[in-house]
C-alpha cells in the first residue's frame, strides 16, 4: 500500500489528515509534540485543569474543535507523537522516536512543518529572562508558568497582542506592550486589515482590553537594550519613543518577537525549490498554488510553506491533502480546490495588510546591529565580525559568512539568527536581501542526541 | 585574452597554494575556479592535519607541507585555527598494534617521529578511551585546522601578491598547440599560458582527459558529524588503524567525527551524507570514546573528493604535453598536503623539477583498463610496503624550458 506521510499536527497537519481519512486513505502523522494542536494550539499536559476559554480566549473553541477533529481520527491514522523527523533523502525521512531511530519510506508526503519566531537581537537580548513570543506562550500554554511577574511585550506583528493579551488575562503583571510600527502604518493598512473581519476585531479587542487594563502601549518605539539586575537576569528595557526620546521601563522578564519566519529545512533536505518571498522577507519553498511542491509526490501547507496564520494554516492543509487526492486519480477534489483557493484568496489580502503594512518588519534594526552585538549567540558571533568577514574575506553571500564566521553553525543551525544575519549581509554588501542567498538546510533538522542511535534504541 | 606564465584549474587548496608559490618565485598566474575558492573538497573536509599513517611513499610531500603549515601565519596572514595537539592512531588487536610498530620505525626513515604506546599505558594517559583500545600511536606534530579558512587564506594571499583569481568562471576547455595553452571560459574570454597547473579536485580526470590522460578517477563522499559543543577533553586528533573512524574535538567544545560515506554526483555538484551512515558513525564514535553519548549531533555534512584506485594521489608532470602539470585525485587525505603540494608545483612549473620525490604519484601508472601498472591495489597504510622512493623514474625528465 503506498505510504502517506503526514509532517506536524498543527492546524494544517490536522486538516490534512482528516480530509485523507475522509477519503478513506490511512496517513502516517508524525508530529515533535506529545499531543496534538502544534504551537497555536498547544494543549497543556492532561492533568492541568485551566479553562480552555481562559488558555486560548477567543480560539478556544477552534482549539478544541481542532484538537477533537484530531483525537476522533487517531483509529484512522498511524500517529507517532514525540517523533522528530531530522533528516530526509530521496523517499525515505529519518525519525527519532520514543522507541528508537525509525527510517520512514513515503509515496506522498505533507509537510505542515510550522514556523517559529523571527528574532531580531538588540543590546542585551541574550540575557536570562528574554523570551521569545513562542516562547512565552509555550512556557503558559505548556507549563502553566508564567516567564515573569512583570513582563515586557515588545517586537511586532499580531503575536505581539496575543501573547500580552493571554498573559494579562492570566493575571500576569504585564508592564507595558512595545510596537515597533508605526501607529500610521496600521491607520494605512486599516482597509486591508478590515477584510480579515471577525481576524481582525479580534486583534482589536486584545489591543482594546490591553489598553483598558491600563498596561502602556507604545507604537514606532526602538528598542535600546535590556538591562541586567545585579543577580545578572532582567532588571528592565530601554527603549525610544516615536520620537526618539529615551524611556525606561522596570521588568523582570521580556517577550520578543518580529513576526514568524517559516520553518523551510525539510522542504529543503526533500529537495524543493526555494523562492524569495519579499513580504515574509524569507526563502520559501516554492508550490504551484495548490500546495504541490516541486518534487513529485512532496506538498506544502500551513505556515511552514507561507506564514499565513492558523485559519489559514487549516484551509492549506486541507487544500494540500485534496491536491494529493486529485493527483490520486480523485476527481471530486477538484471542486473543494476551487473553493478553498476562493476562501485562500479572501484572507490573502487581509496577511498581506497584516505582514506589509500594519507590522512591518523592522529591517533597519536588524541591519543597524551595533558592532559589538552578538547575532550569533550559539557560536558567539557579532554583527562586526559579520561585516568583517564581507569586507576583508569577501563574503558575498550567506554560507560563505557562515564557512569564514561559524555564524549559523551552532544548535539553531540558523534558524535564530538566520534572518538577522541576512538583513546585516545585504546591507554591508549594499545588495537586496535576496541577493544573499540563503544558509543550506543541513540534517540534522534539530539537534539530535548521539543516545537516539546507540544500543538500547529499538529501530 | 589574458596572457600568462601560468594557469591553474581549481580555486582547492592546492591550486590556490600553487598560485601563491608561483607568485612568490615571480611567475604571472591566473587562477580558474568555477565557484568559490575552497568551496568543495578544500573547504568542507574533516579538519586533519595528519601525517602519521600515510602511505609511507606520501611522507617525503607530507614533511614539506609540515613546514608550512607550521609558518602558515607568516605566510597567508592567518594561523587557520591549525593546532598541533597530537594525533593518536588507535589499535582494537595486537596484530593492529603490531602493525602500529611498524610504520613507527619506517616512518622514522622519513624524519617522523612516531610514539607507540602500549596497553599499560594508553589509558593513563587518554583516561577517556573506549574499552576495545589496546594502544596506539602518537605523532605530537599532527593536529588539526579549521579547513573552511585555509584555501581561501592562501587565495587571499596570492591575490595579495599579484595573482588574478578568477571565482565563478568554468574552463569549458583546454588544449595545447605545441607552444602555448589556450583556455576557453564561461564568460566568453579566453587565456593563453605556458604552464598549465591541473588541480581541479574530483573533476581533475576530466582535465587530464583533454590532453589525452584518462584516468579512473572515481569520487567519494566521506560522511561527517559535529556535535553541540561539551567540556574540552579530547584534546589530540583521533583515528584508528583500517581508518574507520575518525574524531577531534575544537576548544570551543564541538566534536568533529566521521566514518562511511554518503552519496556524490560529480556531475551535478552536489553530495549528501545518509542518515543510516551517520547513526553507524555515532556508534563507532561512541565506542571509541564513551563519554561522547552525552553531546548532540547539531550538523551533517560531506564534499566530494577525487579518489584514485590505489588511493595514492595524481602529482606530477603530464606524460602526453609539455607543461602539463597535475596534482588531484587526493583520495581523501589532501588537506594535509595541499600546502606542500602547491610550493611542488610551483617548482615543476618554474624549475621543472622538484626535490620532493614524487614518482609515485605520476599520472602514467594507471593502465587504460583503471588497474594501477606498478603497484596492486591500495597499500595506503600498508606498513610492510616498501617505499617508493627508489623507484621509478626521477620526475622532471622533460625538455621543457624553465619560466623566467
Amino acid at each position: 500500500m503506498p505510504s502517506t506521510v503526514i509532517v506536524g499536527a498543527g492546524p494544517a497537519g490536522v486538516r490534512a489528515a482528516e480530509t485523507l481519512v475522509q477519503a478513506g486513505i490511512r496517513p502516517t502523522v508524525i508530529d515533535e509534540a506529545s499531543i496534538s494542536g502544534g504551537q497555536i494550539y498547544r494543549r497543556p499536559p492532561s492533568v492541568f485543569r485551566r479553562d480552555p476559554n481562559a488558555l486560548y480566549g477567543f480560539e478556544a473553541k477552534r482549539a478544541g474543535d481542532q484538537h477533537r477533529t484530531f483525537d476522533n481520527l487517531r483509529d484512522q491514522v498511524d500517529y507517532w507523537p514525540n517523533a522528530a523527523v531530522w533528516s530526509a533523502q530521496g523517499r525515505t525521512l529519518s525519525v527519532v522516536t520514543e522507541t528508537g531511530p525509525k527510517e520512514l519510506r513515503w509515496d506522498r508526503l505533507i509537510l505542515a512543518t510550522g514556523a517559529m519566531d523571527r528574532v531580531v537581537p538588540f543590546a542585551g537580548w541574550t540575557l536570562p529572562g528574554v523570551y521569545t513570543l513562542g516562547g512565552a506562550q509555550v512556557a503558559l500554554k505548556y507549563q502553566a508558568c508564567a516567564i515573569g511577574e512583570h513582563p515586557v511585550f515588545i517586537g511586532t506583528g499580531p503575536l505581539l497582542y496575543l501573547a500580552a493579551y493571554q498573559y494579562a488575562a492570566a493575571g500576569v503583571d504585564v508592564r507595558a506592550v512595545l510596537d515597533t510600527a508605526p501607529f500610521a502604518a496600521k491607520c494605512r493598512a486599516l482597509p486591508g486589515l478590515m477584510s480579515g473581519g471577525r481576524t481582525f476585531l479580534k486583534g482589536l479587542y486584545y489591543v482594546l482590553r490591553l489598553r483598558a487594563r491600563g498596561i502602556q502601549l507604545a507604537a514606532g518605539i526602538r528598542p535600546v537594550a535590556v538591562n541586567p539586575g545585579p543577580d545578572g537576569t532582567v532588571s528592565g528595557v530601554v527603549w525610544h519613543d516615536r520620537r526618539g526620546r529615551e524611556k525606561r521601563t522596570a521588568c523582570d522578564a521580556l517577550a520578543a518577537g518580529f513576526g514568524l519566519r517559516s520553518e523551510t529545512q525539510l522542504a529543503d533536505l526533500c529537495g524543493v525549490s526555494f523562492v524569495f518571498d519579499p513580504v515574509q522577507r524569507q526563502w520559501l519553498p516554492s508550490q504551484d498554488g495548490e500546495g504541490r511542491a516541486d518534487i513529485e509526490g512532496v506538498y506544502l501547507a500551513g505556515d511552514g510553506a507561507a506564514v499565513k496564520g492558523a485559519d489559514a494554516a487549516e484551509l492549506s492543509g486541507a487544500r494540500a491533502a485534496h491536491a494529493l487526492l486529485y493527483d490520486l486519480g480523485r476527481a471530486e477534489s477538484a471542486r473543494e480546490l476551487k473553493a478553498l483557493n476562493r476562501r485562500l484568496a479572501r484572507s490573502e489580502r487581509f496577511r498581506r495588510s497584516l505582514e506589509a503594512g500594519a507590522f512591518p518588519f523592522p529591517a533597519d534594526l536588524a541591519a543597524g546591529a551595533a558592532d559589538d552585538l552578538m547575532i550569533c549567540r550559539c557560536e558567539a558571533v557579532t554583527a562586526g565580525e559579520l561585516r568583517k568577514s564581507v569586507c576583508e574575506l569577501k563574503a558575498t553571500e550567506l554560507n560563505r559568512a557562515k564557512a569564514f564566521t561559524r555564524l549559523g553553525m551552532g544548535r539553531c543551525q540558523g534558524r535564530v539568527c538566520g534572518p538577522a544575519a541576512a538583513e546585516i549581509l545585504a546591507e554591508s554588501l549594499g545588495v537586496p536581501l535576496e541577493a544573499v542567498g540563503r544558509l543550506r538546510g543541513q540534517a540534522p533538522v534539530k539537534p539530535v542526541p548521539m543516545t537516539a542511535f546507540l544500543d538500547g534504541a529499538v529501530s | 585574452m589574458t596572457k600568462v606564465d601560468v594557469a591553474v584549474i581549481g580555486g582547492g587548496l592546492v591550486g590556490c597554494s600553487a598560485a601563491l608559490h608561483l607568485r612568490r618565485r615571480g611567475a604571472s598566474v591566473v587562477l580558474l575556479e568555477r565557484r568559490r575558492c575552497g568551496g568543495q573538497a578544500s573547504g568542507v573536509n574533516y579538519g586533519g592535519v595528519r601525517q602519521q599513517g600515510r602511505d609511507l611513499v606520501e611522507l617525503p610531500l607530507a614533511r614539506r607541507s609540515r613546514r608550512i603549515w607550521a609558518e602558515l601565519d607568516a605566510l597567508v596572514g592567518t594561523d587557520c585555527e591549525f593546532e598541533a595537539t597530537g594525533h593518536l592512531k588507535l589499535a582494537r588487536s595486537e596484530s593492529e598494534m603490531a602493525e602500529l610498530e611498524i610504520y613507527a620505525s619506517r616512518a622514522r626513515e622519513f624524519g617522523l617521529q612516531l610514539e607507540t604506546i602500549g596497553p599499560e599505558r594508553i589509558r593513563t594517559r587518554f583516561p577517556w578511551l573506549g574499552d576495545g583500545v589496546v594502544g596506539g600511536s602518537f605523532c605530537a606534530e599532527d593536529g588539526h585546522a579549521n579547513p573552511r579558512l585555509v584555501a581561501p587564506a592562501f587565495a587571499r594571499a596570492a591575490v595579495a601578491t599579484g595573482a588574478d583569481i578568477r571565482e565563478e568562471i568554468e574552463v569549458l576547455h583546454a588544449c595545447h598547440d605545441g607552444e602555448v595553452f589556450e583556455l576557453c571560459l564561461s564568460d566568453g574570454t579566453s587565456v593563453r599560458a605556458g604552464r598549465l597547473i591541473n588541480a581541479a579536485g574530483a573533476w581533475g580526470s576530466t582535465v587530464s582527459a583533454w590532453f589525452g590522460e584518462p584516468v579512473p578517477e572515481e569520487v567519494m563522499a566521506p560522511n561527517m558529524c559535529v556535535t553541540g559543543p561539551i567540556p574540552y577533553f579530547l584534546v589530540p586528533n583521533l583515528g584508528v588503524c583500517g581508518g574507520g573512524v575518525y574524531v577531534r574535538q575544537i576548544r570551543r567544545g564541538n566534536v568533529i567525527f566521521g566514518a562511511g560515506v554518503g552519496v556524490a554526483d560529480r556531475d551535478e555538484i552536489v553530495a549528501r551524507p545518509l542518515a543510516d551512515v551517520t547513526a553507524g558513525a555515532v556508534r563507532l564514535a561512541v565506542d571509541l570514546v564513551p563519554k561522547l553519548a552525552s553531546a548532540q549531533i547539531i550538523r551533517t555534512w560531506t564534499g566530494i573528493e577525487g579518489v584514485m584506485p590505489d588511493g595514492l594521489p595524481v602529482v606530477g608532470l603530464s606524460e602526453t604535453t609539455p607543461g602539463l602539470i597535475h596534482a588531484f585525485g587526493f583520495s581523501g587525505h589532501g588537506f594535509q598536503l595541499g600546502p606542500g603540494v602547491g610550493a611542488v608545483l610551483s617548482e615543476l612549473a618554474i624549475d621543472v623539477a622538484t626535490t620532493v620525490p614524487i614518482d609515485p604519484f605520476r599520472i602514467g601508472r594507471f593502465s587504460n583498463d583503471g588497474t594501477s601498472r606498478h603497484r596492486a591495489g591500495s597499500a595506503a597504510s600498508s606498513p610492510g610496503r616498501q617505499s617508493g622512493m627508489q623507484s621509478g623514474r626521477q620526475s622532471g625528465t622533460t625538455r621543457l624550458s624553465p619560466v623566467t
